[in-house]
């Protein structure tokens, strides 16, 4: 029994201890990357290929998610809307919901899970080769030749995916409401200009998705480099990638919304 | 993958993410509607403004002339002081008359002017005096039942007399 409660205890001691310093060696991590924020832009070359790997390689699935998400905003909001027979107000709907909340939240999911995963897998996968070891010992910051390029890189994607999402859903609500549905085509526009405010609502969506970009590039950067040189280890830190980064993006999108929207 | 190509790709990328916040800004938002040139403001007190908002459009005939500044609560005279941002190419007349209307039945709240007849032009900085509130509902609701209530009472005293 009391052996018992020592173990419990002494297991919560240990969860906690390495919790602490997971987010110390994570906040380490940001730290040299913003160190090595000159020297990365010195090379912009290994940038624009990060790009390419995260931004360019994500555009077809955001795209395509993004009409389709779209489309069934845009029959579930005139289900609702015309009961009250404002059906007009689909533009707003779609418009609203997709700039404020799912362009940057769902494009943040996505990008978790398809350019983050894959930034993950590829450094624990150096890192269990030994390769960023071979780095270090030629006297090549593993740090700034790695993950800082890979950081910024996925910090500018983020928002034009976002951008993108949000532009191609309301194309894909255009498209269910205007064509297939027949709501008026001049309502549809000038509802969504009027109640769209630029400031409040467009560029409040573009922090929040530079946000998600910062916190999902560098949650798949870290767990990467801590990720145990082995394949169960990189296999383990590539499925924390994306559990963790929903799971921080979904609160932090509570917490950003709330400083926002002024109650 | 071929040097220019991946250069080639990330500039179409970047070239797309910007053509995005563009389009969104121009074609979703209200950035060219709420750029109405050079304007001059004016102020105007209410009673009640009801649900108007600051961005609420200002209208005269229908057409959008300019948009609401901003509101603040007057605590001298107990009214709301609503300032309004015009556009420089329309003046009114001092004696503008300043209602709260609203869009449809459940639409959003906007002022409209409608010009009076004096010959003085409105001023930057000037403060409308005619001014209507806003129309609310519950108000509007009471009076009727109110007037309802006291019409079934005096035609019941007047059958009564007779």
């Amino acid at each position: 029994m009391f052996k018992g409660l020592q173990s419990t205890l002494v297991g919560l001691g240990h969860r906690a201890i390495e919790g602490v310093w997971r987010i110390g060696a994570a906040a380490r991590l940001f730290f040299y990357v913003w160190v090595y924020l000159f020297e990365s832009f010195k090379r912009p070359r290994l940038i624009v290929r990060e790009i390419f790997a995260t931004g360019v390689l994500s555009l077809l699935i955001i795209l395509v998610s993004a009409f389709f998400v779209g489309m069934v905003l845009g029959l579930q909001g005139y289900n609702t809307l015309q009961k009250y027979g404002s059906s007009e107000a689909i533009g707003v709907l779609v418009a609203l919901s997709l700039v404020r909340e799912l362009g940057p939240v769902v494009t943040a999911l996505l990008f978790a899970g398809r350019a983050g995963t894959a930034i993950t897998a590829e450094i624990g996968l150096m890192k269990a080769t030994e390769q960023l070891s071979a780095m270090e010992m030629m006297a090549v910051s593993p740090v700034a030749r790695v993950i800082a390029p890979r950081f910024w890189a996925g910090v500018i994607s983020m928002p034009i995916l976002a951008a993108l999402f949000s532009m191609v859903g309301v194309l894909g609500g255009y498209f269910v409401a205007v064509p297939i549905i027949g709501v008026d085509d001049g309502a549809f526009w000038s509802q969504m200009q009027a109640s769209v405010d630029f400031r409040d609502d467009i560029l409040n969506g573009v922090i929040k998705s530079v946000v998600f970009g910062v916190v999902c590039t560098m949650i798949a950067l870290f767990e990467g480099y801590d990720a145990p040189p082995t394949a169960e280890g990189v296999s383990r830190a590539t499925t924390r990638t994306v559990v963790n980064s929903s799971l921080a993006v979904l609160a932090l999108d509570f917490i950003l919304t709330s400083f926002m929207i002024s109650v | 993958m071929e040097r220019t190509t991946v250069d080639l790709w990330v500039g179409v990328f970047v070239a797309l993410g910007l053509a995005a916040i563009f389009g969104l800004a121009l074609k979703v938002g209200n950035l060219t509607s709420s750029n109405i040139g050079d304007t001059y403001t004016v102020t105007a007190a209410f009673e009640n403004i009801g649900g108007l908002k600051p961005h609420a459009p200002v209208k005269s005939a229908g057409v959008v002339i300019g948009r609401v500044d901003g509101i603040v609560f007057d605590s001298k005279d107990y009214e709301a002081k609503v300032t309004i941002k015009l556009d420089k190419r329309y003046q009114f007349p001092t004696d503008t008359f300043a209602n709260i209307y609203t869009a449809g039945l459940l639409g959003e709240q906007y002022i409209g002017l409608e010009a009076g007849g004096e010959e003085v032009q409105l001023k930057n900085g000037d403060k409308i005096t005619h001014t209507q509130d806003a129309v609310v509902l519950e108000k509007m609701i009471s009076q009727f039942l109110y007037n309802k209530a006291s019409d079934t009472k005096s035609s019941e005293s007047t059958k009564a007399a007779e």
